[in-house]
C-alpha cells in the first residue's frame, strides 16, 4: 500500500464523518453528470439529423428548425453546445418540446403528482405487506408459510400489467367496487397502487425472509433465547434489524421499478401521469420529452441511493472508516 | 501486487465434494415440461395447431372457448389458442436474442475490466453504474424513441438495457479467476496473452451465466411483453402476448379469455424459467459456496 493512501485514510479517520459523507454526495453527483452526458451522447449518436431527431413527428418548417438550431446551439462547437446544455439543466430549463408546443419542465410537472402519488401509495402498500408476510412466516415451516412463497414466486413471475388487468377483471368489471379507469381520488388509485406494489412485496418478501432466517441462527439470537426472551421480541428486537440492512440496499432498485412499472400501471387503468406523458413521446419522437423523463428518474435513483448510502453510515460506523 | 485494492466480491472457495445427482428432481418436471412445449411452438407452432393466426372471422368474433376454439376468439374472430401458440415465436425468440446480446457483450466488458489497468476498469465500473441508474424499461423506452417501434429495435433495448447486470458478475468473476492458482501457474509458463484469456480465463469466469440467462430471459421476456403491451413491439397483426394482452384489455368485461390465454402463456414461462434458474443456482452454489 502506497504512502499516499494511508495518509488519505487517516486524514479520513480523523474527519470521521466529514469525508465519507463529501464522497457520497461528490459521487452521487458525479453519476448524475454521467447520465446527464449519456442522454446527451444517445442525443448526438441518434441516426439522422439531430435538428430531424428533435422534431419527431412534429410539424417540420423552416421556422422551427431555426428556433432548434438556436436553442441547441447546433451551429456552434460540439463543446460549446454539451456546455451550453448542462449549463441549462443546472437552471433546471428541460427545453422545449416541439410536438406539444410547451416547455418540458411545464409538461412534466402538470404530470407528475399522479405518478408520485401512485408511486408512494403502491411503495407503502407493498412494504406494508411484505414486513406483515414475512414476520409472519420467518422461521416456521407451515402450510401457510408454503402458500406465501409460492404466491411471491408467482408476483414476481408475473408481468405487472397483467396483474393489473386481473384487478380490473375481477374488482371492476365484475364485482364493480372500483371505477375502471381515470383518475377520481383515491378510489381509483388503490386497484393500480396494489398492482405495482404487489411487485414490490413479492421480492422485498423474499429478501425480509432470507434476513429474518440467517438472523435467527445467529449466535446472538441463541444467546438472547437463552435469556429467556420471546421468540416474538426475539424477532422484533432482535432479528428485524438485521433483516432490514439487505432490504434497505434495495430501495435505490424500487425507484426504478417504481417509476418504470408506473408508466405500464398507468397504461392499464388509464391514468394521466408521467407514463402517458412519456409513452406519447416515445411513440410521437418526442425526444426532448423521453431525455427528461430519463434524467428525472436517473435523479431520483441517484437521491434515494445517496440517502440510504448516508443512511448507512449512520446505522453501520464500521463504514466510516472503511475506504 | 499494488495495482489490485479490491476486496474479492466472492470468496474463495474450500474445495467441497462435488454433491452430484443424477436424474430430473420431480419438482422440475412440470416447469421442464411447459419449456419443451413452448420451446416447440417457437421453433415449429404448426405441430401444436394446423390454425392460421390471423385468418379473421368477424361472425364468431369473440366466442368463449368451445370445441372449435379451445381457447375462444378474439375479437376479430380469430383463434386465440392459434395465437397463442404462434406468439411464443416472438416473445421467446425477443427474450433469448436480447439475452444472448447482453451476455455477449456483458462478457466482453466485464473481461476486459477485469483485466484492465486499473484506469480503465475504474472507467468501465462508473460506465455500468450509470448505465444501472435508469429503471430498465425507460433505457428500453429512450433506445425506442431514437430507433422506432419493431422486433429489432425491442431486443436492442431490452439487450442494452440488461447489459450492466452481465458486465459486473463476470468483472467480479474475472478478479477471483486472475488471482487464481492456475492462471499464475499459466502466466509462469509464459503463455501469450490472448492465450492465457481465451483458454483459461474466459471458460472459468463463464460459470454464473447460464444461472443469471435463464432469469434474466423470464426478465426479458416480462419487458418484452411489457414494451409490446404498449404498442413499442412487433405491430399488429403479427399475434405476440404482450400486445394479445393489450387488445384484450378492451374487451376485458365480455371476453376475459381474450387475456386469460395469453396471460397465462407468460407467467407460466416466467415462471417455469425462475424455477430452472434457481436449481441451476443451487447447484452452481453448491460447488462454489
Amino acid at each position: 500500500m502506497s504512502t499516499l493512501q494511508l495518509t488519505r485514510r487517516r486524514g479520513l479517520a480523523a474527519a470521521g464523518w466529514l469525508g465519507p459523507v463529501v464522497r457520497r454526495l461528490g459521487s452521487g453527483l458525479a453519476v448524475l453528470w454521467a447520465a446527464a452526458t449519456a442522454a446527451y451522447v444517445a442525443l448526438l449518436f441518434a441516426p439522422g439529423d439531430t435538428v430531424d431527431v428533435l422534431i419527431g413527428d412534429g410539424l417540420d418548417t423552416p421556422e422551427r428548425r431555426a428556433q432548434i438550431i438556436a436553442e441547441w446551439g447546433l451551429d456552434r462547437s460540439a463543446l460549446e453546445q454539451y456546455g451550453d446544455y448542462l449549463a441549462r439543466l443546472l437552471r433546471g430549463d428541460l427545453g422545449h418540446s416541439y410536438i406539444l408546443q410547451r416547455g418540458v419542465g411545464d409538461v412534466l410537472s402538470s404530470q407528475i403528482w399522479p405518478t408520485v402519488s401512485l408511486a408512494l401509495t403502491a411503495a407503502v402498500f407493498g412494504v406494508v405487506l411484505a414486513l406483515v408476510l414475512a414476520l409472519a412466516t420467518a422461521g416456521r415451516r407451515s402450510r401457510f408459510g408454503d402458500l406465501v412463497g409460492l404466491s411471491e414466486l408467482v408476483v414476481v413471475s408475473v408481468p405487472p400489467f397483467l396483474i393489473g388487468i386481473l384487478l380490473l377483471a375481477v374488482f371492476s368489471f365484475t364485482l364493480g367496487w372500483f371505477p375502471v379507469s381515470g383518475d377520481r381520488g383515491f378510489v381509483s388509485l388503490v386497484l393500480p397502487a396494489v398492482a405495482l406494489g404487489l411487485q414490490i412485496s413479492g421480492v422485498l418478501g423474499q429478501v425480509l425472509r432470507e434476513g429474518l432466517e440467517r438472523a435467527l441462527e445467529e449466535p446472538f439470537a441463541v444467546t438472547a433465547r437463552s435469556r429467556g426472551i420471546t421468540e416474538w421480541r426475539l424477532v422484533i428486537r432482535h432479528a428485524l434489524r438485521h433483516a432490514l440492512l439487505p432490504a434497505v440496499t434495495l430501495l435505490g432498485w424500487f425507484t426504478g421499478v417504481l417509476l418504470g412499472g408506473a408508466i405500464i400501471i398507468e397504461a392499464v387503468f388509464g391514468r394521466p401521469g408521467l407514463g402517458q406523458v412519456t409513452v406519447s413521446a416515445v411513440t410521437g419522437k418526442d425526444m426532448p420529452v423521453v431525455m427528461a423523463v430519463v434524467l428525472l428518474s436517473a435523479l431520483a435513483y441517484v437521491t434515494v441511493s445517496t440517502i440510504v448510502d448516508l443512511a448507512y453510515l449512520a446505522i453501520d460506523p464500521r463504514l466510516r472508516r472503511s475506504r | 501486487m499494488t495495482t489490485v485494492t479490491e476486496a474479492p466480491q466472492i470468496a474463495p472457495s474450500a474445495p467441497t465434494p462435488p454433491r452430484r445427482r443424477y436424474g430430473v428432481p420431480p419438482g422440475l418436471i412440470p416447469p421442464l415440461l411447459f419449456l419443451i412445449v413452448a420451446a416447440v411452438a417457437a421453433t415449429a407452432p404448426r405441430l401444436l395447431t394446423g390454425v392460421d393466426p390471423l385468418a379473421a372471422d368477424p361472425l364468431h368474433a369473440l366466442a368463449g372457448p368451445s370445441a372449435g376454439h379451445w381457447f375462444g376468439t378474439d375479437h376479430l374472430g380469430r383463434d386465440v389458442l392459434a395465437r397463442v401458440v404462434h406468439g411464443a415465436g416472438h416473445s421467446l425468440s425477443i427474450g433469448a436474442a436480447a439475452i444472448l446480446l447482453a451476455t455477449g457483450i456483458g462478457t466482453l466488458l466485464g473481461i476486459v475490466a477485469g483485466l484492465s489497468p486499473r484506469y480503465l476498469d475504474e472507467l468501465l465500473s462508473r460506465l455500468f453504474d450509470v448505465l444501472a441508474t435508469f429503471p430498465e424499461l425507460l433505457l428500453a423506452l429512450m433506445v425506442i424513441a431514437i430507433t422506432g417501434p419493431g422486433t429489432g429495435n425491442v431486443i436492442l433495448a431490452i439487450g442494452v438495457a440488461q447489459i450492466p447486470n452481465y458486465a459486473r458478475v463476470i468483472r467480479a468473476q474475472t478478479f477471483v479467476v486472475r488471482r487464481s492458482g492456475y492462471v499464475e501457474q499459466a502466466v509462469t509458463f509464459g503463455l501469450s496473452r490472448p492465450v492465457l484469456v481465451l483458454r483459461h480465463v474466459l471458460p472459468n469466469v463463464l460459470g454464473p451465466l447460464p444461472v443469471l440467462a435463464t432469469i434474466g430471459m423470464g426478465t426479458a421476456i416480462i419487458a418484452t411483453s411489457g414494451l409490446s403491451f404498449l404498442g413499442m413491439g412487433p405491430q399488429p397483426p403479427s399475434p405476440e402476448w404482450g400486445s394479445m394482452l393489450s387488445e384484450a384489455r378492451n374487451y376485458l368485461r365480455v371476453a376475459p379469455w381474450t387475456a386469460l390465454f395469453p396471460g397465462l402463456a407468460v407467467t407460466l414461462t416466467v415462471i417455469s424459467l425462475t424455477l430452472v434458474g434457481r436449481r441451476l443456482q443451487r447447484r452452481f452454489e453448491g460447488r462454489n459456496p
